[in-house]
């Protein structure tokens, strides 16, 4: 069974399938992310005593840093694709992949100094709401370097084939990775700068 | 608008639309696990989702049954299955309160979340809409096949809880903390819930998208069938409003697992001991997160049920349905109001009389579209030549039950009623008449209305009446007392059934006249299940359109070989021309290319 418009947008609707499917999928996680967030606003608004300073600006802006680094490259890398320019896009996407994981080593140390300090979820809501959060967005992190590996790895044989639908799935990979930086940059500036 | 990412000229178009032979095989090559089990045909996941949906249905209809006995015949030993429920949960066959409490909770999630919505959305949207789009699957096979066996997981790990330590979740199906943190069970229902929201995000998003992409040749938005609009609207809401659960459900599960306190207030005393949690949290926010999802379930639950009753109405009156536009319009208006009105809940909760005020407004609002949509159906009755076949008994009587529902649901979306009526019977009674004989009848009307398409064959004619007419009178034996008892003030949720209340004596004998209902109807089910066996084997066959319907389903073989359509479908004409004046036949399908007379 042939499925048409994945790799062709329908001239209608301006989409491929592929697409719009991400981009619905980005419309659920903004929900995702927004009851979390709202959450946070409202256990902050609420409590009488919220404490502030325990939090690692340093380590948090070196990240935000990388992040949007992975961003350029990203982006970089998908469009090196559209062009056909193979090589280029390779390398622009393993630096992508190698960001996202100073990106996570940056964080678990982050963590494990917490920790170090008894600084656990329990202590206190400012607490639970950072390990919930970061965490939360950390998965994603995962996510997504999960997927890139995968187009590096076994993925990689689909452009052989089909390089339309290739192409398609890097730049839908990267639309998503575009969200997850935006994500960060909230959880920066709300959770650490606040 | 989205960034178009394909420019046409840099695709050469030897890599067009075809997927490379041997990515997804015909289906006569594939061996039988990959044809019946994981299959990525949207006909079979969508057979898949309806069977197991209808064995949850009946799985929770047995626990409720249960406790209809536990309620009439308080402490007495439940016959038949009371020996081996086990000495942790009915001790001589006699419920104790802990195992009444996981039933209630179980009751719910496994009607709402593993019956109802799996069958309509699951099971229904996935076989039909491609067909009545003239599509030759869904947009994305394997995401389908995905979102079936996360579904199938996620029940398992819900059924699996019932023989856990302690137990299953027993803090209701709303799941309000602090009880729900505390209590035990809790954790695999949390899990349970994230496998079943994340196949509901795969299952929306291929709706969403096949509905936009893979529409045939000529069907333009308004010429969809108003099935498809209803599944279409259903799948934003599953979308948009089940996130928000699913960050819920990690709050809950961080306050189980990690100790936190999102929802557990400062000074908590548990059996006269405090609780050692840190503190500071809002159990409040819970209940707002989980209505935001679960107020919208509610039209997940009944906007398929809607689209099912528009098709097999217009089908049996022989005409085409009065206000199209004006359904579709309200249908729209559902999907959007759906996300304001959810604090209606909780009036109770002293979130304060401004919010009441809102919420209140909102609910009044958006009992406007779905009155609209109530008349429309029962318009386009008026002046018909209506067939009483079985799949129209169910859509006609699904219009005054839903009524019923939708109209006494008016006294608890105002707050000052909703003060004396909250948590009482009368809740019950409402709700289940939307979703019961609301609802689950429109099921039964697409399971016989379909049922022809799916297996070449037609249901009996006698089941269905014995069927049809037994569901109806229990039902409303079943749920029209709750209203009295509700009335006069008998709260849900009462192990004994509220006996040692001084109020509630005069209401007690209910107790027994519903679960003698509740019984009966249990055995108006058994012609039903015989005769989904019996005729899909021995069933008259029936050719590809036996209702002279007019949509693009009807095109296809019954059943419908993988890729659905010999060749390909083009829609001439809107969805429902019957009786074109001066055409020779009383029914213009859609991919019927005559000319308009």
């Amino acid at each position: 069974m042939e499925i048409p418009y994945s790799v062709r947008v329908r001239p209608d609707t301006g989409f491929t399938n592929g697409q719009l499917a991400t981009w619905l999928f980005l419309a659920s996680e903004a929900m995702l992310f927004g009851g979390v967030f709202s959450s946070y606003v409202i256990l902050r608004a609420g409590a009488e005593h919220w404490p502030t300073g325990t939090l690692n600006i340093w380590t948090a802006s070196v990240n935000t840093v990388v992040l949007m680094a992975s961003s350029v490259t990203m982006s970089r890398a998908s469009m090196s694709l559209k062009q056909g320019r193979w090589a280029v896009y390779r390398r622009f996407f393993v630096a992508t992949a190698i960001l996202a994981v100073v990106f996570l080593g940056i964080k678990s140390f982050e963590y494990a100094e917490h920790l170090s300090r008894g600084e656990y979820p329990s202590v206190n809501n400012a607490l639970a709401v950072y390990y919930t959060l970061t965490g939360l967005h950390a998965l994603h992190i995962v996510g997504g370097l999960i997927v890139m590996l995968y187009l590096l790895g076994p993925g990689a044989r689909l452009h052989g084939t089909n390089p339309g639908l290739f192409t398609n799935r890097v730049a839908n990979t990267g639309l998503y990775w575009q969200f997850v930086d935006i994500v960060w940059l909230c959880v920066f500036v709300m959770l650490y700068l606040l | 608008m989205a960034a178009v990412f394909i420019d046409r000229a840099l695709v050469p178009s030897s890599t067009g639309d075809e997927l490379p032979t041997g990515d997804v095989p015909h289906m006569t090559q594939l061996p039988f696990w990959r044809r019946y089990v994981f299959s990525q045909d949207h006909k079979v996941v969508g057979i898949q989702y309806t069977l197991t949906g209808f064995l949850f249905m009946l799985l929770g209809f047995i626990v409720m049954m249960v406790i209809r006995w536990q309620l009439a015949y308080p402490a007495q030993p439940i016959p038949l299955i009371g020996g081996f429920l086990g000495v942790a949960n009915a001790p001589g066959g006699i419920m104790l309160p802990e195992f009444y409490n996981q039933l209630g909770a179980m009751h719910g999630t496994i009607m709402v979340f593993l019956g109802v919505v799996p069958v309509a959305v699951g099971g229904f949207g996935n076989y039909l809409v491609p067909l009545q789009i003239g599509a030759g699957d869904m947009a994305f096979p394997k995401l389908n096949m995905a979102s079936y066996w996360l579904y199938f997981c996620g029940g398992l790990l819900m059924l699996a809880s019932f023989f856990a330590p302690g137990g299953a979740a027993q803090s209701g199906w709303t799941s309000y903390p602090p009880l729900a943190v505390i209590a035990p069970g809790q954790t695999i229902w949390l899990v349970g819930m994230v496998f079943l929201i994340t196949s509901s995000l795969l299952g929306s998003v291929n709706t969403i998208v096949t509905v936009v992409q893979l529409r045939a040749r000529g069907l333009g938005w308004m010429r969809l069938p108003f099935f498809v609009w209803a599944q279409f609207v259903t799948a934003f809401l599953l979308l948009l409003a089940f996130p928000p659960l699913e960050a819920a459900a990690s709050m809950q599960l961080m306050d189980r697992l990690a100790n936190t306190s999102f929802f557990m207030p400062s000074g908590l005393v548990f059996s006269g001991q405090k609780l050692t949690v840190a503190g500071g949290g809002n159990p409040l926010l819970w209940q707002h997160l989980f209505w935001f999802l679960a107020h919208p379930e509610v039209y997940v639950l009944i906007l398929p049920a809607m689209g099912i009753v528009a098709e097999v109405i217009t089908n049996n009156t022989r005409k085409p349905l009065w206000g199209y536009r004006a359904l579709v319009v309200s249908a729209l208006c559902i999907g959007f109001m759906s996300l304001t009105v959810w604090a209606h809940h909780m009036f109770m909760t002293g979130m304060g009389t401004t919010m009441s005020t809102f919420f209140q407004v909102t609910t009044m609002l958006i009992s406007i579209p779905s009155v609209v949509i109530l008349a429309v159906l029962i318009l386009s009755l008026w002046g018909g030549s209506i067939r009483f076949t079985i799949p129209m008994l169910f859509a006609l009587a699904f219009l005054p039950m839903f009524g019923i529902g939708g109209l006494t649901g008016l006294p608890l979306g105002l707050a000052p009623t909703d003060l004396h009526l909250h948590d009482t019977y009368y809740v019950i009674g409402h709700f289940h008449y939307v979703v019961a004989p609301g609802t689950i009848f429109a099921l039964f009307a697409g399971v016989y209305y379909w049922f022809p398409k799916v297996t070449g064959r037609a249901l009996s004619n006698r089941l269905g009446q014995l069927h049809f007419w037994g569901s109806l009178i229990c039902m409303n034996i079943m749920f029209m007392p709750m209203f009295i008892q509700g009335l006069g003030g008998m709260n849900r949720r009462m192990y004994d059934g509220g006996l040692q209340y001084a109020h509630n004596q005069p209401l007690l004998k209910w107790n027994l006249v519903i679960g003698m209902a509740a019984w009966t109807l249990g055995l108006f089910q058994l012609p039903f299940i015989v005769n989904l066996f019996s005729s899909s084997r021995r069933g008259t066959l029936v050719d590809r359109n036996p209702w002279q319907a007019t949509t693009l389903e009807w095109l296809a073989p019954s059943p419908p070989g993988h890729g659905n359509f010999e060749s390909e479908p083009v829609a001439y004409r809107g969805p429902y021309e019957y009786s074109v004046p001066e055409s020779d036949t009383d029914f213009t399908p859609q991919f019927s290319r005559e000319a308009r007379p």
